[in-house]
C-alpha cells in the first residue's frame, strides 16, 4: 500500500463514523469598504514606509532625491523608463545573478495592488515588478504605485490578483518582533521602502 | 478492499520528534517557576503583545463575523479532508510541482533527507515551520550529514543558544536582549565584539551573517501557513524576509505541511489574512506573505516539493469532539494571554505546541497516555477560547481530554482512588454521614487541616480542605 492510500485511508476512517454533515461558511464579514487614500498613507507611515505623493511627471525626480549620489538602480524589464531619473546607473534585469542584484543600491518596481486599511502592496510578478529576487535583495524598495490599484480590504485586494502568479505581501519594511515582542524594522528584506503614490 | 484495510487512524510514533516531554507538566512548570528572570520575559513579552494585538483587532468592526467564518471553513476543511487534499495533490501537479504523502514524522524525515541528497547539497536553509519542528526534521537532517540553518531571527537564536523554543510565534520569548547579545557574542561566527543588546543592533548582525549563506545555499525547507486547494497557491506569513529568502533564492524547495493546513477556495484567504496577523503578531498585517502555485518558470525555485504530513492528526480528526484542534492557525494568541503559560513557559509543556493550544493538541496527537498531564495543565479560565481567532473551544477540550486521561490510566492513581471512595461513600448515605461526622471530630480533636482519613487524603493530600461545619447539613436538616 502506497503512503497516499494509507493516508487517505486514515482519513476517510476516521470520518466514516455518524457521517459528516455539510457546513455552511456564513459570510457577514465586510467584503469592501470605503476607499481613503489618506489611510494607506497612514497606516504605510505607520509602519515605517515613506510615501511621496506626487504626480507621474514627478516620479524620476522624486526617485532621484532618494538615492545617494552615484548610485545604481536594478529595474525589472518593463519598468516606465520616464520613471528612472538620468543620473543613476540602471541596471536591467535580463537575468542578472544575484549578487549584483543584492549589491544594488535600490531597486524600483511597480505594484499590482494595495490595500489601505492594512497598509499593504502587492506585488504579482508583472514585467513592471519583475522576479521576486529584485524587491528582495537590495536594501531600498522603491514603489511606484497607481491610485486606481489601491483598494480598501483584504477581500477586495484577493479579488483582483491572480493565485497563478508568484505574490508578494508588503506591509512596511522587513522587521522582526522576535526581541521581547517589539516590533523592530530591519532584517533580512529591504530595510528602507519609499511608496510613491500617484494620482 | 475495506477502510479498515486502508489503515485505522493512528498517533505520532514516539521516539522521533519533539510531541512528548522527558517530564510531566508539572515537575517541568516548577522549574520555571523557580526562574524569576523567565517570568519576568515572558510578563513583558505577553503583556506588549496583548495590548498591540487589542489595539489592532479593535478597529475591525467585524472581527466576530471573520471568527465565525474562519471557524466554519476550517470546520468544512476537516469534514472534507480526504477530497480536498487529492484536489490539492491534483493542482500542485498541474502547475509543475511534486507531491508526496508521510504517513508520520519518520516517513516525512525520510522523504526529505532523500530529497536533499538528490540535489548534492550538504546544508538547507529553513524558515520556521512547526511541522518540522514536531517531526525533528534538524536531528534527522544532522544525522544524514546536512547541515540545518534556521533562518528566523527567533529559531537562529534557540539554535545558537543550543536551547528549545518556547512558544509557537517567538521561540526565544524567554530570552530578553542582554540575553540575546550573549548568546550572538559566543555562538555567531565573525561577529562584532562591540555588539550592543539594541534590539536594531542585534537584527543588524544576524542580517549579515545570513546573508551569505541565503546566497549560496541551494535547498529551502519551509512550512506552509495555508494550501488553497482550488488553485493549488502555498502560502507563507512572515516578518524578516527570511522567509522571502527561502522561498525565491534556492533551487529547490521543499515544504512540509500539516495535512489540516488546506483550506477549499482562493477567497477563503480573505478570512485568514485579516486574522492571522492581527491575532499573531498584533499587526494589521505582517511584513511579508508569499504566495506561489508549483513553478514560475524563471522566477524562484526551479523544483517544488510538497510532503503532506499525518503524524497523528488522522487520529485527532477520528475524535468528533477533539478534532477542533485542528481548526489552529498557530497564531499563538491563547499562549500570550494564558495565566498559566505566562508564569510556567513553553518549556514546561514538553512538546513544540506549548500553551492551551499545545495542552489540547500533544495529547490528542500522541494519545492522551503519553501526554497525560497536559490537560491538567490550565485552570479552565476561558481567555484562550475568547482569543481564539478560529474560536477553538479549548476548555471544553481539556475537560474532554481530561476524561481520557483518566480512563486511560491502567493503574489507579491516587486521585482515582479518593474519586471512587468519595462516589462510594456519598452513594450510600449512611457512610457519607459517618465519614462527615469522622471530619467534624477531626475538627474537635484539633486535627484542622490535616485532610480526610485513608483512602480520602488522596484528594486531600493536595488540596487545603475546608474547615468542616460545627454540624452537618444532614443533622441540621433532621432537628428541623
Amino acid at each position: 500500500m502506497s503512503s497516499r492510500d494509507l493516508v487517505l485511508g486514515r482519513l476517510r476512517a476516521a470520518l466514516a463514523e455518524g457521517g459528516q454533515p455539510p457546513v455552511q461558511v456564513p459570510r457577514d464579514y465586510r467584503p469592501e469598504g470605503t476607499l481613503d487614500l489618506d489611510q494607506l498613507v497612514e497606516r504605510l507611515t505607520d509602519y515605517r514606509a515613506h510615501v511621496h505623493r506626487v504626480p507621474e511627471a514627478a516620479v524620476a525626480d522624486t526617485v532621484a532625491g532618494l538615492l545617494p549620489a552615484g548610485a545604481t538602480v536594478v529595474v525589472p524589464p518593463g519598468l516606465p523608463r520616464a520613471w528612472l531619473p538620468s543620473e543613476v546607473t540602471t541596471l536591467t534585469d535580463d537575468g542578472l545573478d544575484n549578487e549584483r542584484i543584492a549589491a544594488a543600491d535600490a531597486v524600483v518596481t511597480g505594484a499590482a495592488v494595495a490595500v489601505a486599511e492594512t497598509g499593504t502592496v502587492v506585488l504579482d510578478g508583472s514585467p513592471d515588478q519583475g522576479r521576486r529576487v529584485l524587491s528582495l535583495l537590495p536594501d531600498r524598495h522603491v514603489c511606484v504605485l497607481r491610485a486606481d490599484q489601491v483598494v480598501a480590504t483584504v477581500p477586495q485586494a484577493l479579488a483582483r490578483l491572480s493565485p497563478h502568479r508568484p505574490l508578494t505581501w508588503i506591509s512596511g519594511p522587513s522587521a522582526t518582533s522576535d526581541i521581547e515582542l517589539n516590533r523592530v524594522e530591519g532584517v533580512h528584506g529591504p530595510r528602507n521602502l519609499h511608496v510613491i503614490l500617484l494620482p | 478492499m475495506t477502510r479498515t484495510f486502508l489503515g485505522m487512524p493512528a498517533t505520532a510514533p514516539a521516539g522521533v520528534g519533539q510531541l512528548r516531554g522527558e517530564e510531566s507538566f508539572p515537575a517541568a512548570a516548577r522549574r520555571s517557576l523557580a526562574d524569576p528572570q523567565l517570568r519576568r520575559n515572558l510578563g513583558h513579552a505577553t503583556r506588549t503583545i496583548r495590548a498591540k494585538s487589542a489595539g489592532v483587532i479593535g478597529e475591525l468592526p467585524d472581527w466576530q463575523e471573520l471568527r465565525s467564518a474562519g471557524s466554519a471553513i476550517k470546520a468544512d476543511v476537516l469534514a472534507r479532508l480526504p477530497e480536498l487534499l487529492e484536489q490539492l495533490e491534483a493542482k500542485v501537479t498541474e502547475a509543475g510541482g511534486v507531491v508526496h504523502w508521510a504517513a508520520d514524522a519518520n516517513e516525512a524525515n525520510r522523504i526529505v533527507t532523500d530529497l536533499v541528497r538528490a540535489t548534492g547539497s550538504d546544508r538547507v536553509i529553513k524558515v520556521k515551520s512547526m511541522a518540522t519542528q514536531e517531526i525533528g526534521l534538524n536531528e534527522a537532517l544532522a544525522e544524514a550529514g546536512i547541515e540545518p540553518v534556521e533562518t528566523d531571527l527567533a529559531e537562529l537564536i534557540v539554535q545558537l543558544g543550543d536551547d528549545r523554543p518556547s512558544h509557537i510565534l517567538v521561540p526565544a520569548i524567554h530570552r530578553n536582549r542582554a540575553e540575546i547579545r550573549e548568546i550572538f557574542l559566543r555562538a555567531m561566527p565573525e561577529v562584532d565584539p562591540a555588539l550592543t543588546d539594541e534590539p536594531a543592533v542585534l537584527a543588524a548582525a544576524a542580517r549579515r551573517y545570513l546573508r551569505q549563506t541565503f546566497l549560496h545555499t541551494k535547498v529551502a525547507v519551509s512550512g506552509a501557513n495555508f494550501a488553497v486547494a482550488e488553485t493549488g497557491t502555498l502560502a507563507v506569513v512572515e516578518s524578516e524576509g527570511n522567509g522571502r529568502m527561502c522561498l525565491t533564492l534556492p533551487e529547490t524547495l521543499i515544504t512540509v505541511m500539516g495535512v489540516e493546513k488546506v483550506v477549499p477556495t482562493w477567497r477563503d484567504l480573505e478570512v485568514f489574512l485579516q486574522l492571522l496577523p492581527r491575532a499573531s503578531t498584533g499587526e494589521r498585517m505582517n511584513p511579508y506573505t508569499s504566495m506561489w502555485t508549483g513553478v514560475t518558470p524563471g522566477d524562484g525555485p526551479q523544483a517544488f516539493h510538497l510532503v503532506l504530513l499525518d503524524n497523528g492528526r488522522s487520529a485527532v480528526l477520528a475524535d468528533e469532539v477533539g478534532r477542533q484542534a485542528l481548526h489552529c492557525i498557530r497564531c499563538s494568541a491563547c499562549l500570550n494571554v494564558c495565566p498559566v503559560y505566562e508564569r510556567t513557559g513553553g518549556h514546561a509543556y514538553g512538546s513544540v505546541y506549548p500553551g492551551p493550544i499545545g495542552a489540547v493538541l500533544s495529547p490528542q496527537l500522541t494519545g492522551v497516555a503519553d501526554n497525560a498531564s497536559l490537560p491538567y495543565a490550565s485552570s479552565l479560565c476561558g481567555a484562550c477560547f475568547d482569543a481564539c481567532p478560529v474560536k477553538i473551544d479549548i476548555p471544553e477540550l481539556l475537560v474532554h481530554l481530561r476524561a481520557e486521561a483518566v480512563e486511560a490510566r491502567r493503574r489507579p492513581t491516587a486521585e482515582s482512588v479518593a474519586m471512587a471512595a468519595a462516589a462510594y461513600t456519598m452513594d450510600r448515605p449512611r457512610l457519607y454521614e459517618a465519614a462527615q461526622r469522622a471530619a467534624r471530630l477531626s475538627r474537635l480533636a484539633g486535627r484542622r487541616g490535616r485532610g480526610l482519613p485513608p483512602p480520602l487524603n488522596g484528594w486531600t493530600g493536595s488540596r487545603d480542605l475546608p474547615d468542616p461545619p460545627a454540624q452537618t447539613f444532614r443533622d441540621w436538616w433532621a432537628e428541623r
